[in-house]
């Protein structure tokens, strides 16, 4: 029987070697580059899978089932591993009974990311191993032998992608499912409950865990050295060994499937045989800092950058000091940026034009809605991670307080609400703190590509469930003042406003209407300019919808774009924009 | 590794170049090639930039395609084939839809839209092939199938079989648009060769 080969994407196919090693349950919280990981799980009958509300309990989530007796993975992005740090430490000293795969998808070059910050420092961090796939195929051997991994040595195992491989396709050879036995569980407080007397013993167990793991990674089969004709030696990982292997053909590699622990024996034996040794890694010296403390001689980060992606180019200007001579764009060509925009009829448009107009100090969130910060809504002060809209606008109101005149207000979405604005909710009644919440509701998950969460009303899975209010969850934390407003009605947001506004106490705003790409069909009238009436004033512009289009002196609707949520119309001071008849 | 076809495909979120690199890998792989494909999700919905780069050869190790290198473009949109002009080999093809997507800094005032973006890139010495691929689509049965129009336009400089496309077409698309996706194709394969 030949092998099937599909075209896989690194989330898929690490989803696929999950199934392959009889994963039983998944866990996952969205966010770029590692939502699709779950929604591929999420196909196989074979696997519970869940959106958890975040990655802490995912973590939890799939801990939990490991030691409980079956196999388990939680996937998340390089942030969501800050989430999901406190059980991720400690259950490196509990250990596991059936195996547990964390999944961290990294996103250097920050295509959809507050920071890029190098998730492999976990693994020494945590003392556990680290597997860095290079592609789809490697993604899914990893991901189904990091099971084998985490038996043998009794560790959670890391497998840590990156958003190139993440989303990159290749071919892969598919295997079959191993149907993996449920081990019974059987309780072992010493080892499963960790109170410092346990923790101590187990602390002492893990180190000598990690200098067993380290013999293991000298056999390691995704260690690999692939021998070249020059003296050029290149020790790399991840998708940077594929970019290196492709400029640098004729070199000799070490190619290091785990990076953690390092096989310290055959980095030194490699190192000797070359003349010359580089480190090519993307983001931090990881490697290369190793390599040091080793006190071998190599050459890295003064040659590859530490910011941003690597790219082919940036490898071969590395090594070989050519830039990169394409044909040139002439400098007087001005090309005008595209950066993502709020689509047309956006919930949150609207919304952002009241906040604009109450001259607030908005603290933000991590969602599309952060959007807007851009031009020309530019109505954000800070995003710093999921759930500090609120908690910094307790710090903001704090600050504020002898600042007569100065009012915050945080910002954020249903599904970043679920996920960590409850606790700084909780903090602005208990606290006493003169902030108006605003849960832009748009019913999904929606920055990721539209997952279910805890309010939805369904599963991963498609099963309808119980829907969380945010409303009822606000007055059950003791808010007092809780407005419930469609943000296409600009009056009734604004009215809200005023009322919070003129309260001394917390309060929430929930602005509910669905996000726009999930309502296509949606029965509104489109808009369109009346030129007769249109006095060129540019108010329709400020909002930045796509659909309202500038072209020399004339304002007009493209209809191609426009979805008919009428808030062009409610901007308009001319009454200009009208519904097409 | 000289054999590798380096393709880049760039356009705006929504215009439908992620289905049309699938479909381009997909039929890459049935030919018998090795293939690497690459661009970002997450953003893609919102309006903004989108790149997609894929490469077949015998043997290819990187997803993505290095500065000055692509051999072939397919442009979606007319300034986003001039924002990636650097990608190409001198003298490279760039397939280019007949479309222009105002960003919404140009409404804003943060910039303007090159008038001039044909006259430029023969300027920069590429072979430049226009396209009305909506207008095609809107004959083969829906302006969304404008995405197939260009990728057959794509196929028909392409070292893969005309029929191995049309295969990866019935596999991939769902039946209820597949008629409308096949007469798309066929409109638009040699469609620059006439």
């Amino acid at each position: 029987m030949s092998e099937e080969v599909k075209l896989l994407t690194g989330d898929e196919a690490i989803a696929r070697g999950a199934w392959e090693a009889g994963v039983k349950v998944a866990a996952a919280y969205p966010g770029t580059p590692s939502t699709e990981i779950l929604e591929n799980i999420a196909l196989y009958d074979e696997i519970y899978a869940e959106w958890s509300p975040n990655e802490k309990v995912a973590l939890e989530v799939a801990g939990g089932a490991a030691i409980a007796g079956v196999r388990a993975l939680a996937s998340m992005k390089h942030v969501g591993v800050n989430v999901a740090a406190d059980p991720l430490l400690t259950l490196s000293y509990t250990g596991v009974n059936r195996g547990l795969v964390i999944v961290s998808a990294d996103d250097p070059g920050m295509h959809s990311s507050q920071n890029e910050q190098d998730n492999r420092y976990y693994a020494p961090f945590a003392k556990i191993p680290m597997l860095e796939p290079g592609d789809s195929q490697e993604a899914k051997d990893m991901t189904r032998d990091a099971f084998e991994i985490s038996e043998e040595f009794d560790t959670p195992v890391l497998v840590r992608v990156t958003t190139r491989v993440c989303h990159g396709k290749s071919p892969v050879r598919v295997g079959v499912r191993a149907e993996v036995e449920t081990r019974e569980f059987t309780r072992n407080t010493a080892k499963y409950v960790m109170i410092p007397a346990h923790a101590r013993r187990r602390h002492v167990a893990i180190e000598e865990r990690t200098l067993r793991l380290a013999e293991y990674a000298e056999t390691s089969p995704f260690n690999r050295v692939v021998r070249g004709n020059g003296g050029i030696g290149i020790i790399c990982s991840g998708i940077a060994s594929r970019y290196a292997m492709e400029v640098a053909p004729e070199a000799s590699f070490l190619i290091l499937g785990m990076t953690h622990p390092l096989p310290e024996k055959k980095i030194r034996e490699f190192a000797a045989s070359v003349q010359r040794l580089y480190v090519i890694e993307e983001l931090e010296p990881y490697l290369e800092d190793r390599l040091r403390v080793m006190g071998i001689e190599v050459s890295g980060k003064e040659a590859f950058p530490r910011c941003g992606e690597l790219t082919p180019e940036l490898v071969r200007k590395g090594l070989f000091g050519v830039e990169p001579a394409p044909v040139q764009i002439p400098a007087d060509v001005s090309i005008p940026m595209r950066p993502p925009v709020l689509c047309p009829g956006c919930p949150h448009r609207g919304f952002f034009h009241i906040v604009n107009k109450n001259k607030l100090h908005v603290t933000g969130d991590i969602g599309c809605y952060t959007l807007s910060a851009l031009p020309p809504l530019t109505s954000m002060d800070t995003c710093i991670c999921m759930g500090a809209s609120i908690s910094a606008a307790v710090g903001f109101a704090k600050a504020f307080e002898d600042q007569p005149g100065k009012r915050v207000v945080a910002v954020l979405g249903d599904s970043t609400f679920m996920h960590s604005g409850l606790t700084g909710l909780m903090d602005t009644v208990y606290n006493k703190a003169k902030v108006i919440t605003c849960v832009l509701d748009n019913r999904t998950t929606a920055m990721t590509g539209h997952q279910e969460h805890p309010g939805t009303g369904f599963t991963i899975k498609g099963e309808p469930t119980y829907s969380v209010q945010i409303a009822d969850v606000a007055r059950a934390l003791g808010v007092k003042h809780v407005h419930e407003v469609d943000p296409y009605d600009l009056q009734a947001t604004d009215r809200a406003f005023k009322e919070c506004l003129a309260l001394d106490e917390p309060s929430v705003i929930v602005a509910k209407r669905a996000c726009a790409l999930k309502c296509r069909d949606a029965d509104f009238s489109l808009s369109v300019v009346d030129q007769d009436q249109c006095k060129k004033c540019k108010a329709c512009l400020k909002i930045g919808c796509p659909a309202i289009v500038s072209r020399g002196d004339v304002i007009m609707v493209d209809k191609s774009l426009c979805f008919g949520c009428g808030i062009c119309r409610q901007v308009c001071p001319f009454g200009a924009l009208v519904p097409v008849e | 590794m000289n054999d590798t076809q380096n393709i880049i495909m760039v356009g705006v979120g929504g215009q439908g170049i992620i289905l049309a690199s699938e479909l381009m890998a997909e039929a890459a792989l049935l030919a018998g090639y090795d293939v690497r494909k690459s661009e970002v999700h997450g953003m893609a919905q919102r309006g903004g930039s989108v790149s997609s780069h894929v490469r077949f050869g015998r043997e290819v190790l990187s997803p993505l395609i290095e500065f000055g290198r692509a051999d072939i473009m397919l442009a979606f949109e007319k300034v986003e084939g001039l924002r990636a002009a650097s990608f190409l080999k001198p003298g490279a093809t760039i397939i280019m839809n007949d479309v222009e997507v105002v960003p919404t800094t140009v409404s804003i005032g943060m910039g303007t839209y090159p008038q001039d973006v044909q006259e430029r890139v023969r300027d920069m010495g590429f072979d430049l092939v226009m396209i009305d691929a909506q207008e095609t689509a809107t004959r083969a049965g829906t302006v969304k199938a404008a995405n197939v129009v260009l990728l057959a336009a794509l196929a028909s400089f392409l070292d893969i079989e005309r029929e191995t496309w049309l295969e990866v077409i019935r596999r991939r698309v769902p039946k209820k648009f597949l008629d409308v996706n096949l007469e798309a194709f066929n409109l638009g394969y040699g469609i620059t060769r006439a």
